[in-house]
């Protein structure tokens, strides 16, 4: 319990925060004050409040994902960009826009549709191809797969990208991550898939804490394995690649936020999915929040900030993993 | 409650359990034995739905395993599987209280006053209560054996499949978590089915065992139809004797060693006795299997310091063998080692022979004190026998002596002694007939277990004609010796 005020409670200040600070500073109070100074509430109705949002959003997605891979494949440094389902779901995104795909029923959703196809089948081919090379699927075979498969699609990014001249390039930029300059009809864009794959991994938490104990053990306590795996994945690639439509590649928040949250709070995962999804949400907003004002006016993508922090963590929980004998 | 019915089943390509029958009863607890590869964890995991049948049916409750879906199944049977994995760090109770996943449904997982029932007796049946809070991967293995264990009894089905559970665990766990299991088939009904290794715990446990043997059922039944000696050598292709548990009528296996010991055979002569003022003592560098009826280790084991130790006529004491074993232990005698009996004649009394056969020779030792004699037919006519006077014999044999040898010795032996009390006539003094022996006689024999094999020990077989012409001789002067010392002729 203790854990959820504390998580809600870093959401809000970090949502303060964001909407407030920035090249001008705003009073949080003029999202609900109607006799505030018009150009205050231009700001923050139009550009920062959007933008908290968004990160919100993609942060609680990632977040979320990350511990659900990282509980389905019993491995604590999975996540969407550690196994190139970030990438699978860029290259959907990209492909998108290379071959101006559009299809008419699902209008805006055809960008995030498309990525989340291109991260499940990505998922799908790391997973089969992991467990060729290694019935037991180790830690070190899943990630170095995920590193294959990440370099690979990346080349295939690039290279749409330099057929395309000029007119993809910003496409680089959005690469690197960034949920600025996006407005409302990116959270438009994001919210339906956010609920919907949040809502299937939180459906799927016990089944997530029996698989922590291996396949074959879930299946001896009444847990029907092959259909809550393909569950899992859905819902995992779903918020992933809604992530990534809607930001670009923002790595190592599925892995960071996870991983505290269960230090700080317990790995049961029916505390740890709905609390990373909190913490994922506030984590992303600051991140955000640094990115736009440690070198102001200039920008640092999102990406970057994520990375430095991820990395080392990263590097920690390889450590420790293998020092405690390996998973 | 659990019917396997022409069972097949395996991995992708390869067949592993062919044409597997049998049927559990409620309450029953089954073992399954085979050696390495003979497809006992893949029946398990056929059995369990884990691998895919072939061919065959496996039903519960007059069900078909496969019409279950996993949840009911899961209430049907808990499995414990042989190995365990677990990525992050969950707390013991969280561990137990996944057992109550099959029990809960909806999408608010309501955690029921049953299921908090559930888990705490899970937890006080396998005496984890006190790690409760603690972090699974901080716990010992056999510790952790033991959460998983009460993982599968939070589950409360009526039937437990286990593989191994005994595996790396120290004897003390071992017997407590057997202790455990088999209490939940004697008080709940619950139906087990293990797979075992140690032939001797599921022997020991199990109503039934089943043999396997490449994939088939080679035998089943109770322990003493399932662990017979050819039977067990068959199957595992090892040497192996079966001897009685001492407290339950299971059988028990020990393996016999095929590797050749170093050391040199030695024969045992007159030279390995030692006469002092109070101990007549005989050492062998090696130690002797020996069949006794001793103050200090009696019945058979193996032992190399045979002791004969004279006692005050007036010896008394309230705790015979703790006195004479810290008496033995001031000596430098180990209890482990050594055979203790009393006498009360004295130690230069003793009279020690030995006697040639054709395959090795055999010594014989007896001290004599008649004083106490009895007439063994008419020991119901007295009602108190003062106990001073005894009749001690050892005979020590240079061979390999079966069981059967080893008991006719004794009765050979016995009945030489009695000839010799008959030829004296020694006289039971209560009664004024001949004595057959005293009160308090003890016999000893010990084996080298070298050179010939000796199957029987009759009166009329090489060794039982040596023993009894030996054991009578050496009575006769013994008594005689006796009968002078005290001044009677």
């Amino acid at each position: 319990m203790i854990g959820y005020i504390l998580s809600i409670a870093a959401l809000l200040v970090a949502i303060w925060l964001g909407v407030s600070v920035g090249s001008v500073q705003v009073p949080i109070s003029t999202l609900w004050n109607t006799g505030a100074d018009e150009i205050a509430t231009n700001i923050v109705w139009k550009i920062r409040m959007p933008r908290v949002v968004l990160a919100g959003l993609v942060g609680a997605s990632l977040a979320i994902a990350g511990a659900a891979f990282q509980g389905l494949l019993k491995n604590p440094l999975a996540d969407p960009y550690t196994l190139g389902v970030s990438s699978g779901a860029s290259v959907g995104a990209v492909a998108t826009l290379f071959f101006g795909i559009s299809v008419p029923f699902l209008g805006i959703y055809t960008l995030p549709v498309f990525s989340m196809i291109g991260a499940f089948l990505t998922m799908l081919l790391v997973i089969t191809f992991a467990k060729l090379v290694d019935r037991s699927m180790k830690m070190e075979t899943i990630i170095l797969t995920g590193i294959i498969v990440s370099s690979f699609l990346g080349s295939v990014i690039s290279l749409m990208i330099a057929l395309t001249g000029e007119e993809l390039r910003q496409i680089i930029g959005w690469l690197l991550g960034s949920v600025s300059m996006r407005g409302w009809d990116f959270v438009q864009m994001a919210l339906p898939f956010v609920v919907i794959g949040s809502a299937l991994l939180a459906w799927n938490r016990r089944e997530l804490n029996a698989m922590l104990f291996g396949e074959e053990r879930a299946k001896h306590l009444g847990v029907d394995v092959k259909k809550r795996k393909m569950m899992i994945l859905i819902g995992g690639s779903m918020l992933t690649g809604t992530a990534v439509a809607v930001s670009g590649t923002i790595g190592f928040v599925g892995l960071v936020v996870p991983h505290m949250t269960r230090l700080l709070f317990g790995s049961d995962n029916r505390h740890v999915l709905p609390l990373s999804f909190i913490n994922g949400a506030a984590l992303l907003i600051i991140c955000d929040l640094v990115s736009r004002t440690i070198i102001s006016p200039t920008e640092l993508p999102i990406g970057v900030i994520t990375a430095f922090i991820g990395a080392p963590v990263f590097a920690f929980i390889f450590f420790r993993q293998r020092k405690k004998g390996g998973v | 409650m659990l019917k396997i019915k022409k069972l097949s089943g395996g991995y992708d390509h390869q067949l592993i359990v062919k044409n597997v029958s049998f049927e559990v009863e409620k309450g029953e607890m089954l073992g399954i034995l085979g050696p390495n590869g003979s497809g006992k964890s893949t029946l398990l995991k056929v059995m369990s739905g884990i691998l895919p049948m072939k061919s065959g049916d496996v039903l519960i409750d007059e069900k078909s395993l496969q019409s279950y879906s996993p949840k009911e199944l899961a209430r049907k049977m808990a499995v414990l599987p042989q190995l365990h994995s677990h990525a992050f760090s969950h707390t013991v109770r969280d561990t137990i209280s996944l057992g109550r996943y099959p029990h809960q449904s909806g999408w608010f997982s309501s955690w029921s006053g049953e299921d908090e029932a559930a888990v705490a007796e899970a937890m006080k049946l396998t005496a984890i209560e006190r790690y409760e809070h603690q972090l699974l991967d901080l716990l010992s293995g056999g510790e952790q054996q033991r959460v998983f264990v009460a993982q599968a009894l939070a589950q409360q089905a009526p039937i437990l499949l286990l593989d191994e559970p005994t595996n790396h665990l120290d004897i003390a766990h071992q017997k407590q978590l057997l202790d455990t299991i088999k209490t939940q088939a004697i008080e709940k009904g619950i139906t087990i089915i293990s797979v075992f290794h140690d032939i001797n715990l599921a022997s020991l446990y199990c109503d039934r065992l089943l043999l396997m043997d490449q994939g088939e059922i080679k035998a089943i039944g109770e322990p003493h139809e399932v662990v017979k000696k050819s039977q067990v050598e068959t199957v595992y292709k090892a040497r192996v004797s079966t001897n009685p548990h001492p407290e339950r009528p299971k059988p028990q296996i020990t393996i016999l060693p095929d590797v050749k010991e170093q050391k040199d055979e030695q024969l045992i002569t007159t030279e390995n006795f030692q006469v002092t003022g109070d101990l007549v003592v005989f050492q062998a560098e090696t130690q002797l299997k020996t069949w006794s009826s001793a103050v200090i280790n009696a019945g058979s084991g193996w032992y190399r310091n045979f002791v004969n130790r004279r006692v005050d006529a007036n010896y008394a004491c309230d705790n015979v063998q703790e006195e004479m074993l810290s008496y033995l232990a001031d000596k430098g005698f180990s209890e482990a080692d050594t055979i203790g009996m009393m006498t009360a004649v004295q130690t230069k009394d003793a009279v020690i022979k030995e006697y040639d056969t054709p395959f090795g020779s055999i010594v014989i030792m007896v001290t004599a004190g008649v004083g106490n004699a009895v007439d063994v037919s008419r020991a119901h006519e007295i009602e108190m026998l003062p106990a001073i006077g005894t009749i001690n014999t050892w005979i020590i044999i240079n061979g390999e002596l079966s069981d059967e040898a080893f008991i006719q010795s004794v009765i050979t032996a016995t009945e030489a002694k009695t000839k010799a009390l008959a030829f004296e006539e020694v006289k039971d003094p209560r009664t004024g007939t001949i004595a057959t022996g005293t009160s308090t006689d003890s016999v000893l024999v010990a084996a080298t277990q070298k050179g010939t094999h000796i199957p029987y020990a009759g009166p009329i077989t090489e060794i039982g004609k040596k023993i009894g012409l030996g054991v009578f001789e050496c009575t006769v002067e013994a008594i005689q010796i006796y009968k002078i010392a005290k001044g009677w002729v």
